[in-house]
């Protein structure tokens, strides 16, 4: 309880804040290299998972790999990429991407798969063509899922963030380290806090853009059926 | 890492003996237990305990466990029963355990023990670090004769920038006119031969590049990448020789010389003691890199390492 209390003085001390090495900087690095590691597994795992979605192509294919690569412990995947690489951002955000694919990619196809048949065979009947398919129906139905799996991955992203610091590229992690290194346990409790305070962050924030996903329609639609 | 089976049973039935003997007449659980019985003890520990076995430790760093293992081996073959308690830790982990006689035989490093229980101690030689050592520690613990090896930081560069600068001391670094990055682990930025001692002894600026494996294969490729001018590596890492690595030497003595010295409790009888010290005399520096060597060129296991070098000393 005591280490508790003075973790979180370490988090309040103002002197910890300020300059290159401080919190706010290194929380500002931390949030960036989570949203940047997200960013870059979504434009991959995004459209891979909307074709998966659309064509029901590749199914298995995209559920083996993307098991495969949770499996990877990501710390193993960084001092690979380290050792192929280099110290710096290039390793750790490889990890990373690699760490958020897999919840992207199956909420990616999980979300098309929600998509009511009955509405795309209403669609096409309508003469909708197939891209139209994809972008009228399949998209905004399948976003709130969507937004529900770049949540979790976000999640993941931001408490392994921490990592980045074994090769050099900062973050949070650098507290966690040092504070482990030179028995400081105030400041190694002191920066998980912070990882935890921006993982509530995150998940709140998803939470209200998940919100927003669900498109007018389904929300109208939904109220009816309740009431 | 390389057995995770056999390290994890190691590891448990070393837990397990250390819950069993250092809890001691007080555990209620302990009186009538058949596995603390060790009757399988040993001839030769007249000494104390009883002829319980000794316990092993080792820090969580490969070398050291290699150097534990000659010592446990070195026993087992004088017919002592030893237990392996390897990979704890660093220091502020594992010295609580030895002070408090749970581990009886711990491998150390002269320097860096004497600065844990003496921030201020102002000795540089082999020899004062020693005689130093026997002042500081606790009751109840001695350090054995020290080994020739040692294993410490160093600064280190590569073979062309060192020739490029004419480097042969750490004081040369005053002559390189480029901003100077070490990659080490972050607590190199607090040690007394981090950036501050380097600053006041040679009069030389570095900033510090965390990375985080102790001197290992990300430091050493930061390095020879170019990403920085220096790196802390252990000087028995037999990649300063592969990478063919230059070590800046340091006349002012600003890293303390790190022999390998055995610290152990009074459960270490003469006889025990003269094991191990005979296992140290015969531990040179290059020994001690040839053993790293193995471990990390051809992950050879402790036990393997350790047997075979023992037997090739005529120690087995």
């Amino acid at each position: 309880m005591n280490q508790l209390w003075e973790a979180v003085l370490w988090c309040l001390d103002p002197t910890n804040w300020t300059g290159p090495s401080g919190i706010a900087a290194r929380s500002l690095e931390h949030l960036g290299y989570t949203l940047l590691a997200v960013a870059i597994a979504a434009a991959i795992a995004v459209p891979i998972g909307w074709w998966v979605g659309h064509t029901g192509k590749g199914r298995g294919a995209a559920v083996a790999l993307s098991g495969a690569a949770r499996a990877l412990p990501t710390l193993g995947v960084l001092t690979l990429t380290g050792l192929l690489l280099g110290i710096g951002l290039a390793a750790p955000m490889t990890a990373f991407v690699i760490l958020a694919i897999p919840s992207i990619l199956a909420a990616a196809y999980a979300g098309f798969e929600a998509v009511d048949r009955r509405v795309i065979d209403a669609a096409r009947a309508q003469g909708y063509t197939g891209t139209q398919v994809l972008w009228q129906i399949e998209v905004p139905l399948g976003l709130p899922v969507l937004v529900g799996g770049l949540r979790s991955a976000a999640l993941q992203v931001v408490a392994t963030a921490t990592l980045a610091a074994y090769v050099g590229a900062g973050g949070l992690g650098r507290y966690l380290f040092l504070g482990l290194k030179t028995q400081d346990y105030a400041m190694m409790l002191g920066s998980s806090l912070l990882v935890v305070a921006l993982a509530l962050v995150l998940d709140g924030a998803f939470a209200l853009a998940g919100r927003a996903a669900v498109p007018r329609g389904v929300t109208v639609a939904r109220r009816g059926v309740n009431a | 890492m390389k057995n995770p089976t056999r390290r994890s049973a190691l590891a448990l039935a070393a837990v397990a003996a250390l819950a069993l003997t250092g809890c001691g007449s007080s555990d209620p659980l302990g009186g009538g237990d058949t596995a603390s019985g060790s009757p399988s003890a040993t001839g030769g520990t007249g000494g104390a305990g009883g002829g319980d076995a000794l316990v092993i430790g080792s820090q969580q760093y490969y070398s050291n466990e290699i150097i534990a293992e000659l010592y446990a081996q070195a026993l087992e073959a004088e017919g002592y029963t030893v237990e392996r308690e390897y990979q704890i830790g660093q220091r502020e982990v594992y010295l609580p355990e030895v002070e408090s006689g749970a581990i009886d035989v711990m491998p150390e490093y002269g320097g860096n023990l004497l600065q844990y229980y003496d921030a201020e101690a102002t000795a540089t030689s082999p020899e004062d670090i020693q005689a130093a050592l026997a002042e500081v520690l606790p009751q109840g613990l001695r350090p054995l004769e020290p080994a020739e090896a040692t294993d410490q930081d160093s600064y280190n560069v590569t073979r062309e920038f060192a020739e490029k600068h004419s480097l042969t001391t750490l004081a040369d670094l005053q002559n390189v006119d480029e901003q100077l990055k070490v990659a080490a682990n972050s607590e190199f930025e607090t040690r007394p031969y981090g950036p501050a001692g380097l600053k006041e002894a040679y009069g030389v600026d570095v900033t510090v590049v965390p990375v985080e494996d102790s001197g290992g294969p990300l430091t050493v490729k930061a390095l020879v990448d170019g990403d920085v001018q220096l790196a802390d590596i252990y000087s028995a890492d037999p990649s300063i020789a592969a990478e063919d690595l230059v070590t800046l030497e340091d006349p002012e003595n600003l890293i303390l010389p790190q022999n390998v010295t055995p610290i152990v409790s009074d459960a270490v009888d003469e006889q025990a003691a003269a094991v191990i010290e005979e296992v140290n005399a015969k531990l040179t520096p290059e020994e001690l890199i040839g053993l790293n060597r193995q471990s990390v060129e051809k992950e050879a296991s402790s036990e393997d390492i350790a047997q075979a070098w023992l037997s090739g000393q005529g120690l087995s």
